[in-house]
């Protein structure tokens, strides 16, 4: 027996690999935090207030209060993700020293510096960045991220923002295992991404980490949508907890990752399940109010 | 069984050594299989899922009609008979009960704690990699268990006749051995 490694890279995409064909759902409270563990959530996203509050409060958007992310720490035995601002590595300190198992830098807080992200290398703990196309996923790969989520527009209710950061993500993985391969330094420069991570695309047509939606999705069905475009599992945020059966709605959405190449079964767990969150259209928001415009 | 977590890297490595693999989302699917194995993932999302699709008995009956199981990481918690650290609000957690031992969820802390090293497992030879996610451990085992690895004092890797469990990911390392050895026991029916 050798002894202990911790922290590496290795077991940080590990751990990203648990959560495939799964749900990770936003809780602001522990006792959301239940339901979520009680319909099958494979992890929790603990913040303050969910991104359709965020987006309807405005103001400056920060990591949570550490005494919540306690609470939820305490409430449930799946693992507990929280956000921390673009940029803000105290806050990313302070999230590791909470024993968090997973921090999300993301572009629904308010950014904290408009050039640099954290360097995530640094960090024993995981990190998920969002992305809207092949490039930026591949540079906050480079800087350590160990999964990546499409960046949607959060708290819309609206899916087709991640939509749209699936099938850039996805159609420049496949534009990229057509090209040869002397013209991959190429390709890196246009991405201005990593040029080994260019390489790694090439080579095995997917990215080096898991990659999950997020963003707008707030029924069963654009849930399996999402893992049908080709993703490894899901985010919801706002659309559980907006919608008029919480319960019922997150369970419902659980099912679909699992059973999403079965129509059937979509039919089945689509069904009376109340109202959804009302829906914000995407076309309505004026460029400052667009969230996944924040991140480069 | 391809209910969450990890079955594409378990798929790859069955793949790797030619054995034929189905996907088990359904009772139905289980017809005709010889093994099957329960990947990491969240224990709890998939005992759920487990419920609303009825799984639980077409299960044991796999096992009780010759069929062999393995458990890896969450795998394992769901083959335990007994759960310890269990959802909070649910005080106790569902499980298949074909292994004999206690199993204590996260047994060694949270994610910041997880860890890879080699491993001595028995029947293999030379060191195994093994990584350990916010793995379980093996609390107490039970007379016919046969302890197959140990990792500071604690059981990791377990065996009770067609069912073998271990608290690690051999799946995510490349390392095909305990894949390879899951495979001869499909093939020699006990």
């Amino acid at each position: 027996m050798t002894e202990a490694t911790t922290g590496t890279p290795a077991l940080k995409q590990g751990f990203a690999e648990m959560f495939k064909g799964g749900v990770i759902m936003d809780v602001v409270t522990a006792d959301q935090a239940r339901i979520a563990e009680a319909a099958g959530a494979t992890a929790v996203m603990a913040l303050e207030r969910v991104p359709a509050d965020i987006r309807k409060d405005g103001g400056v958007a920060r990591m949570s209060d550490p005494k919540m992310i306690k609470e939820i720490i305490g409430a449930v035995s799946i693992p507990v993700m929280a956000k921390v601002r673009i940029g803000h590595i105290v806050e990313a300190q302070i999230l590791q020293a909470l024993g968090v198992d997973f921090i999300d830098e993301s572009e629904v807080l308010t950014p904290a510096d408009d050039q640099y992200h954290i360097l995530k290398h640094d960090f024993k703990v995981p990190f998920v960045c969002g992305a809207k196309n092949l490039g930026e996923a591949l540079r906050r790969v480079g800087e350590g991220a160990s999964m990546i989520r499409t960046k949607g527009e959060a708290g819309t209710g609206n899916v087709i923002e991640a939509v749209r950061h699936a099938r850039t993500v996805l159609g420049e993985i496949k534009h990229i295992q057509a090209r040869p391969a002397e013209e991959l330094m190429t390709v890196a420069r246009d991405l201005q991404a990593p040029y080994e991570l260019v390489r790694y695309v090439h080579g095995h047509g997917k990215l080096p980490v898991v990659n999950f939606a997020a963003g707008g999705v707030a029924t069963p069905a654009d849930a399996a949508l999402m893992m049908i475009l080709g993703l490894d599992g899901v985010f919801v945020g706002s659309g559980i907890f907006k919608s008029d059966n919480p319960e019922r709605r997150a369970q419902a959405i659980v099912k679909a990752v699992t059973h999403f190449q079965n129509p059937e079964v979509l039919a089945e767990i689509s069904e009376d399940l109340g109202a959804p969150m009302t829906g914000i259209n995407i076309d309505d928001l004026i460029p400052a109010e667009r969230l996944a415009a924040r991140g480069w | 069984m391809a209910l969450q977590g990890a079955f594409r890297e378990h798929r790859a490595a069955l793949d790797r050594l030619g054995a034929q693999v189905t996907e088990v989302r359904l009772a139905a699917d289980l017809d005709g299989l010889h093994g099957l194995i329960l990947p990491g993932g969240e224990s709890t999302t998939m005992a759920r899922l487990m419920s609303e699709y009825a799984l639980w008995e077409p299960l044991r009956a796999f096992h009780a009609r010759g069929g062999q199981l393995w458990g890896t990481c969450a795998g394992a918690i769901l083959l335990s008979r007994e759960v310890q650290g269990a959802p909070p609000q649910f005080g106790r957690q569902d499980s298949l009960g074909l292994l004999d031992v206690t199993v204590q969820r996260n047994a060694f802390g949270r994610q910041i704690d997880s860890f890879t090293t080699g491993l001595d497992v028995q029947g293999l030879n030379g060191a195994f990699p093994a990584v350990f996610i916010r793995a379980p451990a093996f609390a107490r085992v039970g007379d016919g268990v046969e302890v197959l690895a140990e990792y500071e004092a604690q059981a990791v890797g377990v065996r009770q006749g067609r069912v073998l469990a271990t608290a690690f990911h051999p799946e995510l390392t490349g390392d095909d051995r305990l894949h390879d050895l899951f495979l001869q026991g499909c093939l020699t029916p006990a």
